[in-house]
């Protein structure tokens, strides 16, 4: 390309390239990094916004008045969550006093590994609700606990577990019907449910152990 | 500027001649893994047309800047970079489409048929063809899992459009098969979608075949049709 130059070196052909490499590393990199810096804030702002409205799905907003996603503890890993990471939990309170709890569990024996659970659970120990946030279940098959896979819009899976409390449900009745149990579930896919009533079941009992803890009204008292 | 001709040319080779999934077999692993339901084949589609016409108009904006022996991690570069900054924008300024298309961008990254177009064609092209074949692939490759998907879901539970009112909140499934219907897994399951893509490759060469022997006459051979194909 240089006149001055007929065949350049090797050397300079490979330092050439590499410069060029390097500016266009540098001019990418800034790229990413600007927009990085700019979409921040909202994105921020609307994982914020699609956290409210999950919990919103499992906790009334009547049960409570005051900045939840602030109002947090950390628990401790737990077999009974089938949680092996710390886990954060919100608690809701109605004029200061604790109303309920928002918190993480994981079902370990889906049909296809881990299914995530969000559960709001009330003061008295009632089950305000429960929604799966994530799954590896069989489209179309197990993936019914999900409300919004699933085929029944009226009444979803999911919702029958809302009101619930261990002081309602006897243990032998936390299973699906096929197993004697009180839970309705789909012909075929049985192995996602049973998983996910074994982990609220269990889940619902962590609560009521840890109970003087978790709805502790200090947040000194975190675990 | 962009001729007619040539407009029609890049439209054809995009939607039929070169069909990214029919006739070049590209991006089998996001093909496989998204097309359980017509709306994930076309959603994937969607965010793929938009990355790859947007990453062709800058390689071909930066065509005559980029050294041949380094193109390779340029492009790589160019699209990653891309990719990232349109998965960014869509969640900031888009959240409701970006929860939607969201878990499909990143996905893109790794698609060969975003590489292979700035390879072959937005490196010696214009940015305004360049533009419009991004596209048109990405159409081709929208109809193709369409159809996959629409046929996976209708075989495998008997329904069409699942997954719809996370799109369109008031529009919900269609039920096509009866509701006592068994549905059939292999269908959704990966092998399901090898075997009806199979189906769809040899519809394709079928139809070619036919228009061909009717165009050059009975008792003509015609040429087998050439496919190009690549890993993943």
């Amino acid at each position: 390309m240089t006149p001055l130059l007929r065949a350049p070196s090797a050397a300079r052909m490979a330092l050439r390239t590499a410069i060029i490499l390097l500016v266009f590393v540098v001019a990418f990199t800034s790229l990413l990094a600007a927009a990085y810096l700019w979409t921040r804030p909202a994105i921020d702002a609307a994982a914020a916004a699609e956290k409210m409205k999950l919990i919103g799905e499992v906790l009334p907003a009547d049960l409570y008045d005051n900045e939840l996603l602030s109002d947090s503890r950390q628990l401790a890993p737990s077999v009974a969550l089938g949680l092996d990471e710390e886990s954060t939990a919100y608690l809701a309170r109605k004029g200061g006093k604790p109303s309920a709890l928002v918190f993480e569990a994981v079902a370990p024996d889906g049909y296809s590994g881990r299914i995530r659970l969000l559960l709001a659970v009330a003061a008295d120990g009632t089950l305000l609700g429960v929604r799966v946030t994530q799954h590896k279940e069989t489209p179309g098959l197990g993936d019914y606990i999900e409300p919004r896979k699933d085929k029944n819009k009226e009444r979803p899976w999911i919702r029958q577990f809302d009101g619930l409390a261990l002081a309602l449900v006897a243990d032998r009745e936390w299973r699906v019907r096929k197993d004697g149990g009180r839970f309705d579930s789909v012909a075929g896919a049985t192995i996602t449910p049973r998983a996910v009533i074994k982990a609220v079941h269990k889940a619902l009992q962590y609560v009521a152990e840890n109970r003087q803890q978790l709805f502790a009204a200090s947040q000194g008292g975190s675990r | 500027m962009i001729s007619r001709e040539e407009f029609s040319q890049i439209r054809d080779n995009g939607i039929w001649q070169q069909n990214t999934s029919l006739v070049q077999i590209l991006g089998l692993c996001p093909l496989l893994a998204v097309t359980t339901n017509l709306v994930n084949g076309v959603m994937l589609s969607l965010a793929t047309i938009i990355v790859m016409a947007i990453a062709n108009v800058a390689v071909a904006a930066l065509r005559n800047l980029i050294p041949h022996e380094i193109r390779i991690p340029v492009f790589i570069l160019i699209v990653a970079a891309l990719v990232t900054v349109v998965d960014l924008i869509f969640n900031a300024q888009f959240h409701e489409l970006y929860r939607v298309l969201g878990i499909f961008i990143p996905l893109i990254v790794t698609n060969c048929i975003v590489l292979a177009r700035v390879e072959a064609f937005a490196n010696k092209n214009p940015p305004l063809q360049s533009a419009f074949d991004g596209l048109f692939m990405g159409v081709g490759m929208l109809w193709t899992l369409a159809l996959l998907g629409g046929l996976r879901e209708l075989i495998g539970g008997g329904t069409l459009f699942s997954g719809i009112d996370m799109v369109f909140p008031a529009l919900l499934p269609l039920q096509l098969l009866p509701a006592n219907y068994p549905g059939l897994l292999l269908a959704m399951l990966p092998p399901g979608a090898f075997i009806l893509l199979g189906c769809l490759i040899a519809w394709k060469n079928w139809v070619e075949t036919r228009a061909a022997a009717r165009h050059a006459g009975p008792g003509s051979h015609q040429a087998p049709p050439v496919v190009v194909s690549d890993s993943v």
